[in-house]
């Protein structure tokens, strides 16, 4: 190897950690401020590893029964989000995926047209409003069934790995459409299928737009909308620490409260984020392929 | 009809529709796809189409009670209404100064970002740096503005540091002109590692042969990345310039509300946030939905221009 390459691969390694500490450094600090005494955190000396160890913020936020209604309907609006986004996706990228469906290409226009125009958040905001879906949990369910991104995905996914002569075989065996879509074309999916959920299932948990404009209930509120009154509006952070005395104290607390809050939001992506992220990958790449 | 079908196997059912011809015959031989699709369809139909014909109220004054059609027609009104208003220029300025330095930094990070992931030989390295780097893509939005509000307070992580070097404390949150670089910066936190992804993938996709052809040919990494891997990537990087500057208006509605605070609304009011609080907290339906077309329709004019000059320029388009 040139002593060009030596130094360019110094410098790439060097570049690389320091992106990688800037990438990881802030998600590291909000681990070992939520456990920090909040008094160490406002006058600056809490950098690298926790100082005076309290679980008060999480004692607080574990009292308050709002953090907890939202993340029983957040679950629930994933859950049953999910299996209506991933059901109708797949159905319709095998459909489209198949040559011999007539007006196909008609059909895909009908679909793409819609990521490049759009009636506009407040048309929306009507149709959803006079099919009585304000305030349900189905508002947070059926205006986004279904993202036309991941039908092409899915779509070329199966272009790709289901051979034409198989469907003749089944054909000549008498397998109806269904039948094969349901008994063959699915279990040979499998990895679309995760690369589905986990797309859809992270999108619906971090939503919180439509939970802005079509919910004004607190008991449907899910749990990024209750997140946004702690975090940025300082709402409820401020209902938890009315016991505590004085208002500079109040307002340090609520701070640690905060970086607790941030935690246990994340905690079920954190967890589930390094054993799944091969799938998202895979997911980017059959849909750069067709691009 | 459903007899027709019913016939098992294949060749009566093609002689069937070669004898007719009829598009009924094609539509009916696979009418189990259509119900397959069936669902998407309708979901489309209601939730995208039915709002493309709503958009008709920004030509009406739109009264709940009689209905889209039954409201009085208004012409270009509420389009003057906007061009007009003291707002007009500072929202456009916003907008497209946002989403312009947002694609000017953004766009060619992850390509540096893939490049130099690419040159690194250890594999267990590099899936360990993946795997940190795209971490931030699944935080969410109310979190990832959680956490800027909280390093970037009075007291935060932040502000501590400039005092540490002695500077002076920043309202980061109060003041306009750190709106776009919060903004911009937390963005290039958060998606470079992701957006690189692709870059990834069609860098796996150069030869092995042609690197160490340049290799035998005396060239260095530098001279590499520059003559064998820049080119290999330029179809993907043009396809994702043309699509991010044909959505240069659209840029996102739910961040940047979440980041305007009283004290920066100069810089942070954006179209989007504009027809939200126009539309759904001051009810201008009307109003607001003239506002959000008029963006569309700028939107969908730059994309078919920039696909356009893209297609005689590189070869690479949309369509």
């Amino acid at each position: 190897m040139s002593k060009e390459d030596r130094i360019f691969d110094i410098f790439n390694i060097l570049l690389i950690v320091i992106i990688s500490l800037l990438v990881i450094y802030p998600l590291y600090f909000i681990v070992i401020a939520s456990i920090s005494d909040p008094n160490l955190i406002y006058s600056g000396k809490v950098w690298f590893f926790p100082k005076e160890i309290t679980f008060e913020g999480y004692e607080r936020i574990f009292r308050d029964s709002k953090i907890w209604i939202g993340y029983k309907n957040s679950i629930i609006y994933t859950v049953i989000g999910t299996i209506v986004n991933v059901a109708l996706t797949l159905m319709a990228a095998y459909a489209l995926s198949r040559k011999d469906l007539y007006g196909r290409n008609a059909l895909m226009f009908v679909l793409m047209f819609t990521m490049f125009f759009s009636g506009g958040l407040i048309p929306t905001y009507l149709v959803v409003k006079d099919l009585g879906l304000l305030n349900t949990m189905w508002a947070m369910i059926l205006p986004k069934a279904v993202a036309v991104w991941n039908v092409i995905v899915a779509k070329s996914f199966f272009e790709n790995t289901i051979p034409n002569e198989l469907l003749e075989a089944a054909k000549i065996e008498g397998c109806s459409n269904t039948k094969f879509f349901m008994k063959i074309v699915l279990p040979l999916s499998k990895p679309i299928v995760a690369v589905m959920v986990l797309f859809y299932a992270v999108g619906n948990w971090n939503s919180y737009f439509d939970a802005l404009i079509y919910l004004n209930n607190e008991n449907l509120y899910p749990l990024q909308l209750i997140l946004r009154n702690i975090l940025i509006q300082n709402e409820a952070a401020t209902q938890m620490v009315r016991d505590v005395g004085s208002l500079a104290a109040q307002q340090r607390i609520s701070e640690l409260i905060k970086y607790g809050v941030i935690i246990i939001a994340s905690v079920p992506l954190l967890i589930v984020y390094p054993f799944v992220q091969k799938y998202f990958v895979k997911g980017v790449m059959i849909g750069g392929v067709k691009g | 009809m459903k007899a027709q079908i019913d016939i098992p196997g294949k060749p009566a059912r093609q002689i069937y529709s070669i004898k007719r011809r009829k598009t009924w015959s094609k539509i009916l031989v696979n009418y189990e796809l259509y119900l397959l699709l069936l669902p998407a369809l309708i979901y489309f139909v209601v939730f995208s189409y039915i709002p493309m014909y709503g958009v008709l109220i920004a030509f009406k004054d739109f009264i709940a009670t009689e209905g889209i059609l039954g409201s009085p027609w208004v012409g270009f009104k509420h389009f003057e209404t906007f061009f007009h208003s003291f707002q007009f220029w500072s929202l456009i300025k916003n907008t497209l100064g946002l989403s312009t330095f947002q694609l000017i930094i953004g766009f060619p990070l992850p390509i540096m970002l893939a490049l130099m992931l690419n040159q690194v030989r250890s594999e267990k390295y590099k899936r360990f740096v993946q795997t940190v780097v795209y971490a931030p893509h699944f935080i969410s939005i109310v979190v990832l503005v959680g956490m800027i509000s909280v390093f970037f307070s009075d007291n935060g992580l932040v502000n501590n540091l400039i005092t540490i070097f002695g500077g002076k404390p920043i309202s980061f949150m109060a003041q306009p002109e750190w709106f776009q670089p919060l903004y911009i910066g937390s963005g290039v936190w958060q998606e470079t590692g992701w957006a690189a992804v692709i870059y990834l993938a069609a860098l796996a996709g150069v030869s092995p042969e042609l690197h160490e052809a340049a290799i035998m040919d005396g060239a260095n990494k530098w001279q590499r990345i520059l003559h064998i891997d820049i080119p290999a990537i330029m179809p993907t990087a043009v396809i994702l310039l043309v699509l991010s500057v044909g959505n240069i208006m659209n840029i996102g509605f739910e961040k940047a509300y979440l980041l305007q605070t009283p004290l920066n609304q100069p810089t942070a009011e954006i179209i989007p946030t504009y027809v939200y609080k126009l539309g759904l907290q001051q009810a201008q339906y009307s109003l607001a939905t003239a506002v959000g077309l008029f963006n569309a329709v700028i939107n969908i004019i730059l994309l078919i221009a920039v696909n356009k000059f893209a297609k005689k320029l590189s070869g690479q388009s949309l369509w």
